[in-house]
């Protein structure tokens, strides 16, 4: 439908208009979705003008993602794999591609509002630096990001400038390292490795229909 | 005192005392087995369609026996802040004030435990004495849960005395009497407008006070809907949250004995007593015969008490201080003006 | 909150035990001044649904500030999601939500056709529909008598799980499992619906709706019960939309937005006549009173969709070993618990690369510290009721 394709781009047009420089790039997927990556210094100025602005006053979500693949691989290499050099592991290639609109650093945080009059949803997204993984906090424009906010503190380590108060919300206080980073290791498979793809007997009478991998 | 029953003749003091307080102990935990079995484990069970208890004895019958063996069985367990003292001495105040409330009910003509001019006075005088029992154990209990749960039930209780005994009150100025004994009498014996069929049940003309009674006795067992001190939800268990074991089976026994207890006393001033509209009051026949009909009576009103307690959800404190307050007292104050002038009327 | 402690002797380890849990409770970050009282609801306690810990702050009867804790069930599902392929992660995210779950897994499905551009035929859409549904009247009317017993009703939760046991009965004849259906696949569903399942439903709608008029009597018409609903935590609808409320709670507050209706993929309820129930209000009685109306419409839902379930094949052709696309998508259902979605990253590979799981409860709690000031004690557990969450949807 073109009218939710003219809404989104729209939107990007306007935060052009308003962020200027603070806007690096942008992607529309017609009537499905947009993101916006915006520079640090504009964050907060972003979520402003988002909530002010353009009426996106319903706030969905903040997260982080970190680009670099996990240097573990997929911890689906059974011991044999692994004995053998056939291991995904070993052959991981370790550049760190960026996603939808782009970005430059291992680190983003991304963010989610939502205009629930007009139905929209906008994904806005923002490069942290390696050395300074610090970024305005969205607190004072929606007090809803609080939790999601010491959420990322705590799985990624960034920090919100602002923020009321940052301290673990989910892991105990001693809690050491962050643990959605992609080098820190999945305990569990460390603890016991994965066993490899195992043959499940079929049942009797069924024939090669599944979809997906088979069970553990 | 020397009167005893006529059938034992003249006993020694001694004998006469062991037979009270056999009979004493009998009423009390026999009706709070009964309560307890008819009412928590069968009639909660029926109400939210399910069975209860049925394995121990025919239809779970001995359950209660079972669960009183459990908990003898249980480790005396004592809060590591908690005063001694006071935490072992809370549930045994709880059953000692119903204990002597038993004992100016009166089961039959020549059947009563203590025949006195005060009767109802000390009923309602002795029954506060749970209050102290209560604050006991949420004191002693050294957690903040108990803590909170024994001064709420402090300020429910003490707020619902007062229309317990102002309703009280107008009974007393019908009849004439304090004396347990007298009061039966006057409703077995009187009329209504000249006809004498079924006495004069104090709960035709005093209606108004056996709702207040009933609302009132409700609170002091600290029954939902005026339950905030147990308040299962959100103070576990309220003052008896660190009981385990044989203390906590005193305060549920004790909670259960009370309920049939006040039950008693309603019965006597508001539905006759022990009397039956037919039979002479002063039968010897009722002697045998008041027994069994002040457990068909305590088993009537405890029906109605715990069946609002399984259906209404509980009032918050406020909301309960403002009822007894500003709603239950006005009332009882216009209940006993209105029985006043009714009775110099007529 | 002390501990009972036998006066025998404790053996090393419990004594070991018993230290490491007073120097746990102290280690736990509270940003709270001790004074006034300081009262720790959970994390066992009657009244939070699962291990959520309240410090409360109290000034006598009153809260001056409150701190949820939470972590207790945190299982870690955005990190395990990275090792697993797209079958398995299904698996994990139906114990999110575990009293409504197979709408767990309908967003999460959704997103990953979306990423594969491949749509359910619509015999599978719509048994999808009908089982989402379903699995809302499932979670709600566990919420109906739950919010009696919390407020101290103690018999609607006993008709609220026998009524439940219905759907609950035709959820496992027709996926396998009660609780944990795991029957949505990406392209469809995993079986057809057994025979007699349809007129089954029928009159097992009819059941639940004279559920849900029993319990408009029992507990929305009890002056009691409303005399502790009404005007106790009341949210403004711009402050719910702020927090990112969702579900009943905001549309308790006037807020008229339903996912259902207004971003509808994948799922078929437009194809119906329904309505969206508002309450102006915004206190704890509004928040139940739009649930009651939601199971109702609900039913109703379902009855018409029963009656115009297309034939054809449930599942689209979709490859034996699933890798999804490289790309980013981001779908949001209304589960029965608010707005959840699923954002997915993928790399082209059997596994997700990032998937953020954003779900209702953690969001919808996230207004107490703001909501419970200056409320009652008993305040507190009426509005956690009221927002209904379940542990499993804060935690993940």
């Amino acid at each position: 439908m073109p009218d939710t394709d003219l809404a989104r781009n729209e939107l990007v047009a306007r935060f052009a208009a308003h962020l200027g420089d603070g806007l690096l790039e942008s992607h529309v997927e017609p009537d499905v979705d947009v993101w916006l990556r915006v520079s640090r210094e504009s964050w907060r100025e972003a979520a402003e003008f988002a909530k002010n602005g353009l009426g996106f006053a319903y706030f969905s979500f903040l997260s982080g993602i970190d680009w670099m693949p996990s240097p573990f691989g997929r911890e689906m290499d059974s011991q044999i794999d692994i004995a053998l050099g056939n291991d995904e592991a070993s052959k991981i290639d370790q550049t760190i591609v960026q996603g939808i609109a782009g970005g430059e650093t291992r680190f983003q945080a991304f963010a989610r509002v939502n205009d629930i009059v007009n139905g929209l949803g906008i994904t806005l997204k923002v490069d942290l630096p390696d050395d300074d993984l610090s970024v305005d906090s969205w607190v004072p424009v929606y007090p809803g990001a609080n939790w999601h906010e010491r959420e990322a503190w705590e799985m990624y380590g960034f920090s919100f400038n602002d923020h009321p108060g940052l301290r673990a919300l989910y892991l105990p206080s001693d809690f050491e390292g962050h643990p959605l980073r992609k080098d820190y290791p999945l305990l569990a498979r460390r603890m016991k490795p994965w066993p490899g793809i195992v043959d499940v007997e079929q049942m009797p009478g069924e024939d090669d229909n599944e979809d997906g991998a088979s069970s553990e | 005192m020397s009167a005893s029953l006529n059938i034992l003749g003249e006993l020694s003091y001694w004998q006469q005392t062991g037979i009270r307080v056999g009979a004493g102990l009998a009423a009390v935990l026999l009706i709070a087995g009964t309560l307890v079995y008819l009412h928590l484990f069968k009639l909660v069970s029926f109400m939210q369609s399910r069975l209860g208890p049925m394995e121990a004895g025919p239809f779970g019958s001995l359950q209660l026996l079972a669960e009183v063996g459990k908990f003898l069985q249980k480790e005396d367990i004592f809060p590591r802040k908690a005063d001694r003292f006071v935490f072992a001495a809370a549930p045994f105040v709880v059953l000692m004030s119903t204990f002597l409330l038993v004992v100016v009910v009166p089961g039959g003509p020549d059947a009563w435990f203590i025949d006195t001019e005060l009767g109802i006075y000390l009923a309602m005088a002795v029954s506060s004495v749970s209050v102290i029992g209560i604050l006991m154990a949420g004191w002693g209990s050294a957690s903040k849960y108990s803590m909170l749960g024994g001064l709420r039930a402090t300020g429910q209780l003490i707020a619902y005395e007062l229309p317990l005994i102002l309703a009280v009150i107008g009974v007393v100025i019908q009849a004439g009497t304090m004396n347990m004994q007298g009061i039966v009498f006057a409703q077995a014996e009187g009329s209504i407008f000249g006809w004498g069929g079924i006495g004069n049940p104090y709960i035709l003309t005093q209606g108004v006070a056996f709702l207040i009674f009933m609302v009132a006795m409700q609170a002091e067992l600290t029954q939902a809907p005026f339950d905030m001190p147990i308040a299962e939800s959100e103070l576990v268990s309220g003052y008896m949250t660190e009981y385990s074991g044989m203390r906590f089976l005193l305060f549920f026994i004790g909670e259960f004995a009370t309920a049939g207890v006040f039950s008693a006393i309603a019965a006597v001033l508001f539905l006759g007593g022990w009397s039956v509209p037919g039979i002479d009051p002063n039968d010897n026949i009722m002697n045998v015969l008041g027994p069994v009909v002040m457990l068909v009576k305590i088993v009537g009103l405890t029906f109605v008490v715990f069946w609002a307690r399984f259906t209404f959800p509980r009032f918050r404190e406020d909301q309960l201080q403002r009822l007894a307050w500003k709603v239950l007292i006005p009332l009882a104050l216009a209940n006993i003006v209105v029985t006043g002038i009714l009775k110099v009327a007529f | 909150m002390e501990r009972a402690v036998s006066d025998a002797a404790l053996s090393n380890r419990e004594q070991l035990s018993y230290i490491a849990a007073q120097a746990a409770d102290a280690r736990v970050n509270v940003e709270l001044e001790t004074e006034g009282m300081t009262l720790n609801i959970g994390p066992q306690h009657p009244a939070t649904h699962g291990t959520l810990r309240i410090i409360a702050k109290l000034d006598g009867e009153q809260v001056v500030a409150v701190d949820p804790v939470m972590g207790y069930m945190h299982r870690g599902y955005e990190k395990l999601a990275e090792v697993r392929t797209y079958p398995q992660v299904t698996t994990l995210i139906n114990r999110i939500d575990w009293v409504g779950s197979f709408a767990n897994e309908v967003p999460f499905i959704l997103t990953a056709e979306r990423l594969m551009e491949v749509e359910a035929p619509p015999r599978a859409q719509w048994i999808r529909t009908i089982l989402f549904e379903m699995s809302r009247i499932a979670n709600i009317t566990l919420f109906l008598g739950d919010m009696g017993l919390q407020v101290g009703a103690v018999t609607p939760a006993f008709f609220a799980f026998r009524d439940r046991e219905h759907v609950l009965n035709l959820i496992e004849s027709a996926t396998g499992g009660r609780f944990h259906p795991n029957f949505d696949r990406i392209g469809g569903i995993k079986d057809d619906l057994p025979a007699g399942w349809i007129t089954e439903t029928r009159r097992v709608m009819k059941k639940m709706r004279k559920y849900c008029d029993e319990i408009e009597i029992l507990v929305e018409g009890n002056e009691i019960f409303q005399a502790r609903t009404r005007g106790i935590g009341v949210i403004p609808a711009n402050i719910g939309l702020s927090y990112g409320l969702s579900g009943a709670n905001i549309r308790g507050s006037g807020v008229d937005w339903d996912v259902r209706r207004d971003n509808p993929c994948g799922m078929v309820h437009n194809e119906t006549d329904w309505k969206v129930w508002t309450h102006p209000d915004g206190d704890s009685f509004a928040r139940f009173w739009v649930r009651l109306q939601e199971t109702r419409e609900s039913t109703r839902i379902i009855d018409q969709l029963l009656d115009n379930i297309p034939s054809g094949p449930i599942m689209a052709k979709v490859p034996r070993i699933i890798k999804v696309p490289a790309g980013e998508a981001y779908v949001e259902t209304e589960n029965p618990l608010g707005v959840m979605g699923y954002y997915v990253i993928s790399k082209g590979e059997l596994v997700p690369y990032r998937v953020k799981i954003r779900s209702a409860s953690f969001n919808n709690i996230s207004i107490t510290p703001w909501l419970l000031k200056g409320v009652y004690v008993p305040d507190i557990i009426t509005i956690l009721a009221s927002l209904y969450f379940i542990l499993g949807d804060i935690d993940r």
